[in-house]
């Protein structure tokens, strides 16, 4: 998919995406040449489509999780994945308010968004992960519902 | 209607455009297929067992053929349940959860004779169905792409090691195989399973001819529920009428590997096919 500013006739650039929360996709690119900026705005039934082959609008910013659409798109066992981290890093340092969030994220899925919201951190540098930092970092990755 | 005729705006098209997709979206695709290709280069071989209709017996022929066969082959064996709606495989073959995580990926489970095990009966409560988190609104429409995708995913991100050969029970139908085909570039090909009756026989010809025709080798015809075994003396009875695993064998010009009798009632836990079946199927990876 590419979005071409027909007045200067040059590709435009991806920018930013959202994922609200209710099922659709937002995309924003600009032109390089005379700024103008659009948002694409996808509907449920084309977020799921993209998001059906495993692939992300604006590119990948964090390595693949190991069946990471498995664990996001099949309703699974609780104990299906073994949440035993034998060896758990150092940091980032989880507050609990933010143990607490993660919590709330079925277990079938908890560890691999945990390694999500790790890696991310350590990206950027965070050494603890609040409420906050979790906030960003969905927003920043699309972590819809997570 | 207007008869107004709007100015006609000209502007490049997709391919007149020729900078990548800012989102790399081949490129991530690519990269998909990639991680594929690198997990199964540690794997001896890949095969399918498929056939064309449900309820011939193809896990259990699966199954079978993976326990007997797993100790003689260096690496062992490992089963792929690809009938992601009505999993089989892990429970014959005694194999269960939870799934432990590593740097390597998913380790599968171990079940008969340590075959390597990943199915979606290891991910879903009892006896319930497969579903999905998404919304059910047009799910016609990315469900077979999420199907694809979850078989993508066990196959790149379980941890197969150095298995020796990876067995891949389809489920029914030719569709499945396509997509095998297209992410196993090296797939060795396809046992195909049938009973004897003539009703399966056409079922299970219509998969072999789609198969045959995306290319993908055919490795022989697997006659299960050939007769029963009395389990009173032992010898052989009759349970359908028909002779589809011969006659589907000379139509594709491929071999019969072997008819497998109904064992009743089950003589182990362990499922079993005669010796010298498991021995033929080995015989044409060769």
């Amino acid at each position: 998919m590419k979005f071409l500013c027909i007045d200067c006739d040059v590709q435009m650039d991806y920018e930013d995406r959202r994922q609200p929360g209710d099922g659709t996709f937002a995309a924003a690119f600009s032109c390089s040449a005379c700024g103008r900026r659009i948002a694409m705005l996808a509907n449920p039934m084309e977020t799921q489509l993209v998001e059906s082959l495993g692939v992300q609008i604006g590119g990948r910013a964090l390595a693949p999780q190991p069946m990471e659409l498995v664990r996001s798109s099949i309703v699974g066992r609780d104990d299906a994945f073994d949440e035993t981290e034998s060896d758990p890093p150092a940091k980032p340092r989880w507050t609990p308010e933010s143990r607490a969030r993660l919590e709330r994220v079925p277990r079938f899925v908890r560890s691999m968004v945990r390694s999500i919201y790790n890696q991310w951190a350590k990206e950027h540098g965070i050494e603890t992960i609040t409420p906050a930092i979790m906030d960003k970092a969905r927003a920043d990755l699309g972590l819809e519902g997570m | 209607m207007s008869d107004r005729v709007l100015p006609s705006t000209r502007f490049r098209t997709y391919f007149d455009v020729t900078g990548d997709d800012r989102s790399g979206l081949m490129a991530q695709v690519e990269a998909q297929r990639q991680r594929v290709t690198s997990r199964l280069a540690d794997v001896g071989q890949v095969a399918a067992v498929m056939s064309g209709k449900g309820g011939v017996g193809k896990s259990y022929v699966t199954a079978a053929f993976a326990a007997t066969v797993a100790p003689s082959i260096p690496g062992g064996c490992g089963v792929l349940d690809a009938d992601l709606k009505s999993p089989t495989a892990a429970r014959l073959l005694n194999a269960r959860g939870p799934l432990q995580l590593s740097d390597a990926g998913v380790v599968p489970a171990r079940g008969h004779a340590g075959v390597r095990v990943m199915s979606t009966d290891l991910l879903l409560e009892d006896a319930a169905p497969l579903r999905w988190r998404e919304p059910e609104a047009e799910r016609f429409v990315w469900r077979s792409a999420l199907e694809s995708g979850v078989l993508r995913e066990f196959l790149a991100d379980t941890d197969w090691g150095g298995t020796g050969l990876l067995l891949v029970d389809m489920p029914p139908g030719a569709d499945g195989v396509a997509d095998l085909g297209a992410f196993v570039a090296d797939l060795r090909g396809v046992y195909v399973v049938t009973v004897p009756s003539p009703e399966s026989g056409r079922s299970v010809g219509r998969t072999m001819r789609a198969v045959s025709e995306a290319g993908i080798p055919i490795l022989g015809v697997i006659e299960n529920m050939s007769g029963y075994l009395c389990p009173r003396c032992q010898l052989p009875g009759p349970l359908f009428e028909g002779n589809a695993g011969a006659e589907l064998a000379k139509r594709f010009d491929v071999p019969v590997l072997g008819r497998v009798p109904f064992f009743a009632p089950p003589q182990s836990d362990i499922p079993q096919i005669p010796g010298e079946v498991a021995g033929r199927m080995l015989e044409v990876l060769a």
